[in-house]
């Protein structure tokens, strides 16, 4: 498998930055990130809190809160450029041909309308159809996502729902206008396991049967595993190692990669001690020089502390590292 | 045991007197609307079951853990131990006394000083105006004891800095604030310490810190853990014994090993099926069926019942009994039966 996927790109990010002016200097939370999704590919992005996933994310829709904005790079969905659209164009393509579904189902859903009148109205604005086919195919989204007596429920309100259904009512709004790519951030981190289990299931569903492409952000790497088809880790605002998912779980190429891997506990069991990447997360105002891992680095040596490792590009190598990881032997997690 | 290196439960003596005794314990709390409402709209009261008829023991120096959905009793039971909620029935025994019914003082306070707890919240339970050396020396300064020196100590042992004393909570991360709230609970040299899900905010490398530290410290200081948490693969990392909650009664406990490899309730099962795995890739579950239901009004007999994929009629008629099989104890009718894992 290469790290470029197969199939033609939806979503097509280039060195995209974001920059956050401050008192004490421009910060940097997302630095030259590139990557690409692939018609009914799941991309996870994961990497612990503050890496900067939820901003990459929020500038791929546009929808940075100031004072955060895209200071370089390039955004296109089909080919298209749309980090530099007009409010109003990018407002009309963020509904149509981008889905959102974030951690708490609320902020996306209106509590004084009933859920089937949200979708229905979805769908109106953006598809050409009678408000009755409208009404019919938002019925037929909830009963995709599996709300059951959906004809009866369309007209309950959000909170009448459980986290778990709320969470459906979200994934059948994102989808009704048939988008082109899903920006999901931390969708099932406020979910008990087994709802987890359903509501990332039905997503893998959806969105294969369908084509779509799925930016899939979260800090569980065993979600990402059973559900992306590749991986990008963040470390400190920077893409630290892009590949399939099989590759960058069993064979980390980024020694932040593979400390992460140790400290996971397995569900296998077995391990005496958990593997410590020490020291701590950096703060966006301290990076340190060069590699901004090297204080952590078990690996790390001069040329780190200097300069900072090439960016990774969407397409070709898989670790921003001066000295990856070698494995002479496949770990014993692979399965 | 099946573990060959041999872990600290396998080296109580069999027959020792557990240091913290859990009876029949049940936990209601009443979430009536307000009086007025209830008069005008007509509405019963309402009582809710968060624990129900829990029983199980924590022999010295082990740790056993909790685990279960949201809802499903964890903290409940947690505050109880530590005698930050009273139980509605039952009792909670620790080092033989019931805190509930003792009414010698001197003893309440030795048993205290004995319980501390770590929350899963690590800023929310950090007063920001104390310096760290005020927060950790609290528990030991209320009894009027010797703190000199105290604070330094502890940070220390548990990886921090001396200095970190003179500090304030916001100039430290997520990691560094669970590091303080576990050198406060070293304080008062504690022997039980309930953790409610102390790793949940932080991030898996943060976390691992955390659980070798606690490893580290109950070795040191011969601990006894009650360790609550949602995350299976912790709790086997973890715990000596689990037990699993649903819908506030524990439905089966056994040894990790045992309760991965042999889990005999299909609601641990369906637990083990749902985690999402660091080595299977793309994997295709059937997803598990349903939700967790009202817990006002749980379903008759099996409160599992209707998610259950091996449900006959007796579950829902009859409440099944919490009962020994194998090195486990388990709430199950069909649990031992021809057909369904046990060994
Ligand atoms: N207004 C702001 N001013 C300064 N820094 C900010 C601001 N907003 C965000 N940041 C910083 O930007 C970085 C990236 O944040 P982001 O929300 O993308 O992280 P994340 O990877 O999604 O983390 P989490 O897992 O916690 O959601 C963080 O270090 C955060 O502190
Ligand atoms: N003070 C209270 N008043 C009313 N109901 C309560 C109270 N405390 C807890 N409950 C209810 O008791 C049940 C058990 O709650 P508890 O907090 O023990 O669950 P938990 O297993 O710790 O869940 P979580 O994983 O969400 O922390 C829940 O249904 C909860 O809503
Ligand atoms: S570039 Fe150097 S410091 Fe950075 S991750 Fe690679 S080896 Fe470590
Ligand atoms: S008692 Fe019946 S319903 Fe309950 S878990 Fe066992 S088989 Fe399932
Ligand atoms: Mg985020
Ligand atoms: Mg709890």
């Amino acid at each position: 498998m290469s790290d470029r996927p197969n199939r033609p790109a939806v979503l097509s990010v280039r060195d995209l930055t974001v920059e956050i002016p401050t008192r004490r200097g421009v910060l940097k939370p997302v630095d030259s990130v590139s990557f690409d999704i692939g018609e009914g590919e799941i991309l996870g992005v994961v990497g612990e809190s503050g890496a900067g996933k939820s901003m990459t994310g929020n500038a791929v829709i546009g929808l940075l809160d100031r004072p955060a904005r895209i200071s370089g790079g390039e955004v296109r969905l089909r080919s298209e450029r749309i980090d530099n659209l007009p409010y109003e164009k990018l407002r009309r393509v963020r509904g149509r041909r981008i889905g959102m579904i974030f951690q708490d189902p609320l902020t996306s859903l209106n509590p004084l309308l009933p859920i089937g009148e949200q979708i229905a109205e979805t769908v109106r604005t953006h598809m050409d159809v009678s408000s009755t086919e409208a009404w019919n195919r938002a019925v037929a989204a909830l009963e995709e996502v599996g709300i059951p007596a959906a004809r009866e429920r369309a007209g309950s309100y959000p909170h009448e729902f459980s986290g778990g259904m709320r969470q459906r009512v979200v994934i059948a709004l994102a989808l009704c206008a048939e988008p082109d790519l899903v920006v999901a951030d931390e969708p099932t981190t406020a979910l008990d396991v087994s709802v987890q289990a359903q509501i990332i299931a039905l997503l893998k569903r959806l969105c294969r049967d369908r084509g779509t492409a799925v930016m899939l952000v979260t800090h569980d790497m065993g979600v990402i595993a059973e559900a992306a088809d590749r991986v990008a880790v963040m470390y400190a605002g920077r893409m630290a190692e892009l590949g399939p998912v099989r590759e960058v779980v069993t064979r980390p190429r980024h020694p932040y990669t593979d400390g992460l891997m140790g400290a996971t506990p397995l569900a296998g069991g077995g391990q005496r001690r958990l593997r410590q990447i020490p020291g701590a997360t950096p703060r966006l105002t301290a990076l340190p020089t060069g590699c901004a891992f090297h204080p952590r680095c078990p690996n790390a040596q001069d040329a780190c502390r200097q300069d900072p490792p090439p960016t990774l590009a969407a397409d070709r190598g898989r670790a921003a590292c001066w000295f990856p990881v070698e494995h002479d032997l496949p770990r014993a997690r692979e399965a | 045991m099946r573990d060959d290196a041999p872990r600290s439960t396998s080296e109580t003596p069999a027959g020792a007197a557990p240091l913290v005794s859990v009876r029949n314990l049940s936990r209601v709390f009443d979430v009536s609307r307000p009086w007025l409402n209830r008069v005008i709209e007509r509405l019963p009261l309402r009582y809710l079951t968060a624990v129900s008829d829990v029983s199980f023991d924590i022999p010295a120096r082990t740790t056993y853990a909790l685990v279960g959905e949201s809802g499903s009793g964890k903290s409940t039971i947690g505050k109880i131990l530590v005698g930050l909620l009273s139980p509605s029935e039952g009792s909670v025994e620790i080092n033989g006394i019931d805190l509930a019914r003792e009414t010698d003082a001197a003893k309440i306070g030795r048993v205290r000083s004995d319980i501390q707890m770590i929350f899963q919240d690590p800023y929310a339970s950090l007063n920001p105006r104390w310096t760290v050396r005020a927060i950790i020396v609290e528990p030991v300064a209320a009894r009027g004891g010797d703190t000199s020196g105290l604070a330094e100590r502890l940070l220390e042992q548990v990886g921090l800095a001396a200095e970190d004393a003179d500090k304030y909570p916001h100039e430290f991360s997520g990691g560094q604030r669970q590091r303080i709230c576990i050198a406060r609970a070293l304080a008062s040299e504690p022997r039980f310490i309930v953790c409610d899900e102390p790793t949940s905010a932080l991030d898996v490398s943060v976390q691992a810190q955390v659980l070798n530290l606690m490893s580290d410290l109950k070795e040191e200081f011969g601990l006894t853990y009650l360790f609550i948490s949602h995350d299976l693969t912790v709790v086997r990392h973890m715990a000596d014994r689990v037990g699993v909650l649903y819908l506030g009664r524990l439905v089966e406990e056994a040894a990790p090993d045992e309760l991965n490899e042999i889990p005999r309730h299909p609601y641990t099962r369906m637990l083990l099926e749902a985690a999402p795995r660091l080595d299977a890739f793309g994997r295709e579950i059937d997803p598990p069926k349903g939700e967790i239901p009202d817990p006002i009004s749980p379903p008759p007999g099996c409160a599992f019942h209707p998610r259950c994929p091996i449900a006959v009629d007796r579950c829902r008629q009859e409440r099944p009994a919490l009962r020994p099989l194998g090195g486990a104890r388990v709430a199950c009718h069909r649990a031992g039966e021809e057909g369904t894992p046990t060994a």
